[in-house]
């Protein structure tokens, strides 16, 4: 999976990559974790309001910091 | 609504703990009781009801909704929008660029910068529960017309050349990110962005509170209409420039504002501390400056100051 942290670097933006590492870590296997800092990367997904997660190219989540559990949901339900 | 902890927080201060009813002590104490457990129900409530609402609505929808939308009639639907929708100032590249980048006038997302954190969640659960509900109405709705008048005019302004990323408008019609939630998450996030919220604003409360309960039972109400309250002609400034620092102290400083209405500081004058509280944020004017020049952002708080000014004057005038 690719897995993208969409944000300006907000606190809120590097807390969300910090719990997608750990939730990763417990998932296993072999994931590429990315941190999208660049604007211009963001507004292409039609994100607005950030921390965004994005897994393989689709937007799951705006706007909002999301606990370990969260994450590892939908990385599975992926 | 709250006469039963008025009696029993009553009770505890003069009975239980035995101090003298209308003695100073004995005031500030019943008044700091009453007002702090008062105030962490409200804003539970509120908060929770509110952030649940608004997981139904994000800015990714707004701009949807806002896209075509003509100058005015968009000017005040971004600014209701601003009401319902969660906002955080360090969103505010992202959304700045992203509504122009769907082509919505620049104007109409001033409207909802202004109108956004006005309306926060911790401010109009304080004033409904400080102040009442025409208070809070009176609030939100002199809100919405600084929102859409201010926008209106930044937009009429062509000040375009003033932001300093080049954004390349997209083609065609945006499509909305689909999230699906359930009840029960929704209930979940809700409850989690209240309590993250709570943890970040009791100190203030207890603090703001007990100035005020200081205030309540020891300083006269003729030193406070002197020197805080009177109607000499610079008090409405001088409440929009205090106002501008306390963004992040909106939940101790409302308190404190309640405290000094009630001993004769006009109503007017507290309108315009609040409302600059909120709207007038250094910290989000610090963030924009990254994509906007400074003349940009000067006028937007020269334009919205001045609106909060007149609510200030007008309110003093007419209450």
């Amino acid at each position: 999976m690719k897995i993208e942290i969409l944000g300006t670097g907000c606190a809120k933006c590097k807390a969300l990559e910090e719990v997608t590492k750990q939730a990763v870590a417990q998932l296993g296997g072999f994931h590429q974790v990315v941190k999208v800092d660049d604007i211009m990367e963001i507004m292409k997904y039609n994100v607005v309001s950030t921390p965004a997660l994005v897994v393989d190219g689709i937007v799951k989540s705006t706007g909002k910091l999301l606990s370990e559990t969260e994450v590892l949901e939908m990385l599975k339900a992926n | 609504m709250f006469d039963w902890w008025e009696k029993l927080s009553g009770t505890i201060t003069f009975e239980l703990v035995g101090l003298v009813p209308k003695s100073q002590i004995g005031e500030a104490v019943h008044f700091f009781l009453f007002d702090t457990l008062k105030i962490f129900i409200l804003l539970i409530t509120i908060i929770f009801a509110v952030s649940f609402l608004r997981t139904y609505f994000n800015t990714e929808k707004v701009r949807v909704y806002l896209q075509g939308k003509s100058e005015f009639s968009g000017n005040v639907l971004a600014s209701l929008f601003g009401i319902i929708t969660p906002f955080c100032s360090c969103s505010a590249i992202p959304l700045f660029l992203g509504f122009l980048q769907a082509r919505i006038p620049m104007g109409i997302t001033f409207s909802f910068l202004i109108s956004a954190p006005l309306n926060n969640e911790v401010a109009i659960a304080l004033l409904f529960g400080l102040f009442g509900w025409k208070i809070t109405a009176i609030y939100i709705g002199f809100g919405l017309v600084v929102a859409i008048l201010g926008g209106y005019i930044i937009g009429k302004m062509k000040l375009e050349q003033y932001i300093l990323i080049p954004v390349t408008p997209m083609q065609g019609e945006l499509e909305d990110v689909k999230i699906e939630l359930s009840a029960a998450q929704r209930a979940k996030e809700a409850w989690d962005y209240t309590t993250d919220i709570f943890k970040k604003i009791y100190l203030y409360v207890f603090i703001g509170v007990g100035i005020g309960a200081f205030i309540h039972g020891f300083v006269p109400a003729e030193f406070i209409a002197k020197y805080a309250g009177g109607d000499a002609w610079y008090a409405v400034p001088l409440a929009v420039l205090l106002g501008i620092p306390m963004y992040s102290n909106a939940a101790g400083v409302l308190p404190l504002v309640d405290v000094l209405t009630s001993k004769g500081m006009m109503l007017g004058t507290a309108l315009a501390f609040m409302m600059s509280i909120t709207a007038l944020s250094l910290p989000e004017a610090m963030i924009l400056k990254r994509i906007l020049h400074v003349k940009l952002i000067a006028i937007f708080f020269g334009i919205v100051g001045f609106g909060i000014l007149l609510v200030g004057y007008v309110f003093n005038y007419i209450l």
